[in-house]
């Protein structure tokens, strides 16, 4: 597709070497449109977060990329596989062009700078002819633009409230304007209230800027509001992709249903929640075939051997939010590897 | 500002009451300094040369304790420590004021530069976790593990001797006249070397020690992956962030250290008998010199005040969480 700015293509990645290692992402693919914000749902475990450091080369050890490809699409330029930068590039890469917002609002801000100080290195790093008077200047328009007064560049990372830091977070991953930005669960810490207005004014951002957005969630009804196509992960592996309003109308893969069904809905009849029997897999010791199958209530014997591979589903109709619609399980015969 | 100020009040009245403790202590120990000094002289000693000794103690006027206080703490303000019995009839501040240069001049540049080098060393052995670098702890453990005094014993039987370059014993040749010129210096620390290597390589192990563990606990970090994220340089997120955050246990150990310059290496003193305040202490010590000891241990309770006063400041500017809004 021309409009890519992210492919991640046949990832694998490991934690630790040889045969004792775990794998944490099968073959994973899942490419990132210009402009969108893609979910990114699954349960604690499912590789979401492994995704997302994987992605960047961020991995912390004993993590290693196995395979794979991750191609960013520079503007008006030849795609450039991420993991195969040197150093240096990467180096310039990072932030620049992808932007990560992390899981830990606490424990992001280095606790002994100030806040401005936070905000301009970055700048710094990036370009070093910044005049440290207009490094500031940028620094107040991005508390600005997460709605943080500027006197606020002269606090430090504890005297803010969580939800101040975690909008700084917001406002740094924007210093260089990349065109894309990964959040890894970026409200899980906070309250409900003010998880609101962060993806509120996160949306506000989006439109505003322009960027696209990787969203890293366990919370899939956060998601069918905020996004445009959700992806959901399971054992390792995307299971099924979808447009959110198709995926929330019509899911295929028993596991997205089991999602679905265990938040209740706002508007609609009252219907009894269910939750998903069982636990996540213990990714050293995967169920054979379809890894959901232990806990999958629509399983049949062919799902213990045969692993269903991700595909556009047979039958449907090939309507416009069709569009990309994948999903990896036998129920659903499909029509090629869907690219 | 006002934590500061709490924290100097809080410094003066310790230092006043470890002053206070200072006069009453000898005063509870039975007999008094011109009985010991009887004793010295083996009882030969006229009466006469006893009244005057009192006199000159200042023991023989009827002054209550409270008198006696005001008095100490007058004579204490004006420098006046008392006199020394081994080194009679030499002021007690003149005695200390001969070793002190000696001991800050060797423990305390050692340790200073022990705490420098080790935490470099210790920030990129952390760093480069699971290199090469890995290898160096085993090593700094079991050097960490030795008592400095007996390094310097195995540093005496090794290298000193006849002919070798390193003298086994004194801070300067004793042919030399102390003074500012270069063939003085130069035999300082020609001295200084062995007793001085001693206590680094010892001192600068449990550095190391310390900062890697610390490195390798900040950098699985969240604002450490941040950092790196944001494509900083390595040198910068070593620097800036990891080493920043983990040297902030170290500055305190270092602060103690500080104070425990004085008292802490006397054994280093004796073995090598470098003329500072550890060998008074041990002279005193055995001399039933009660004036040194006090005197030494008012200095060595005031050092370790003062260095703990640093370490305070120290947090302060390091770490803006210590600092109280007010």
């Amino acid at each position: 597709m021309s409009d890519a700015v992210l492919e991640v293509r046949d990832l694998n990645v490991d934690y630790g070497l040889g045969d004792d290692a775990v794998r944490a992402l099968r073959d994973v693919n899942l490419t990132l449109h210009r402009g969108e914000v893609l979910g990114l749902a699954g349960e604690s475990g499912s590789g979401k977060s492994t995704l997302a450091y994987g992605l960047t080369r961020l991995l912390p050890p004993p993590g290693v990329v196995r395979s794979g490809e991750v191609f960013y699409h520079r503007d008006g330029g030849d795609p450039v596989d991420v993991l195969r930068m040197s150093h240096a590039e990467l180096r310039r890469f990072r932030w620049a062009e992808t932007a990560i917002v992390f899981q830990g609002a606490m424990n992001s801000l280095n606790p002994v700078h100030r806040i401005a100080t936070q905000l301009t290195d970055v700048i710094k790093a990036h370009d070093a002819r910044s005049t440290r008077a207009s490094r500031l200047d940028r620094a107040r328009e991005l508390l600005s633009l997460v709605g943080i007064s500027a006197d606020r560049l002269d606090s430090y990372p504890h005297q803010l409230s969580g939800g101040m830091r975690q909008r700084v977070m917001i406002g740094m991953a924007l210093a260089l304007e990349p065109k894309v930005v990964i959040m890894d669960e970026p409200t899980t810490a906070l309250d409900v209230v003010v998880q609101r207005q962060i993806l509120r004014r996160l949306v506000d951002l989006r439109e505003r800027l322009g960027f696209s957005v990787v969203f890293i969630t366990h919370d899939l009804s956060l998601l069918i509001e905020f996004s445009d196509r959700i992806a959901i992960m399971y054992g390792g592996r995307i299971v099924e992709e979808a447009a959110s309003a198709r995926l929330y109308r019509d899911p295929l893969h028993p596991y997205s249903q089991g999602l679905l069904n265990s938040f209740p809905a706002l508007r609609g009849p009252k219907r009894e929640l269910t939750g998903i029997p069982g636990s996540p897999p213990d990714l050293r010791a995967m169920p054979s075939g379809c890894a959901f199958h232990p806990r999958c209530p629509r399983a049949t014997e062919r799902c213990g051997v045969e692993v269903p591979v991700l595909g556009v589903p047979e039958g449907r109709v090939q309507h416009s939010d069709h569009r990309g619609r994948t999903v990896a399980c036998l129920l659903h015969p499909v029509h090629d590897n869907g690219f | 500002m006002s934590y500061l100020l709490k924290r100097i009040a809080f410094y003066l009245f310790t230092a006043w009451a470890a002053i206070t403790i200072n006069f009453f202590v000898p005063r509870l120990i039975p007999g008094d300094p011109v009985q010991a000094l009887i004793t010295k002289s083996r009882g030969q000693m006229t009466t006469e040369a006893v009244q005057s000794l009192y006199v000159l103690f200042g023991l023989d006027k009827d002054e209550s304790v409270i008198e006696q206080y005001f008095r100490y703490w007058g004579q204490l303000l004006r420098g006046d420590l008392g006199l020394s019995f081994t080194f009679f009839p030499s002021p007690v501040a003149d005695v200390i004021g001969d070793g002190l240069p000696w001991t800050v001049g060797l423990v305390g540049i050692t340790t200073v530069v022990g705490f420098l080098i080790g935490t470099a060393a210790g920030t990129v052995v952390g760093w480069r976790r699971g290199s090469w670098a890995d290898l160096l702890i085993p090593v700094t453990t079991f050097v960490s593990s030795i008592p400095y005094f007996w390094l310097g014993l195995i540093a005496i039987t090794l290298l000193t001797g006849r002919g070798s370059f390193f003298p086994a014993s004194g801070a300067y040749d004793t042919g030399l006249v102390p003074g500012w010129d270069w063939e003085f210096i130069g035999s300082t620390l020609r001295y200084g070397l062995l007793p001085a290597a001693t206590i680094l390589i010892s001192s600068m192990s449990g550095w190391i020690l310390s900062m890697r563990n610390m490195m390798v606990t900040v950098a699985s970090e969240d604002y450490v992956t941040v950092a790196h994220a944001k494509g900083l340089s390595e040198r910068r997120v070593m620097v800036g962030y990891a080493a920043r955050n983990a040297l902030l246990p170290n500055v305190s150990g270092f602060a103690l250290s500080l104070g425990f310059i004085v008292g802490g290496t006397l054994l280093v003193e004796i073995v090598f008998s470098y003329p500072g305040l550890g060998l008074q202490l041990f002279q005193a010590v055995g001399a039933k010199d009660y004036p040194l000891m006090q005197g030494i241990f008012l200095i060595i309770t005031l050092s370790v005040l003062l260095a703990n006063f640093l370490a305070d400041v120290a947090y302060l500017v390091l770490d803006p969480r210590t600092r109280r809004e007010g």
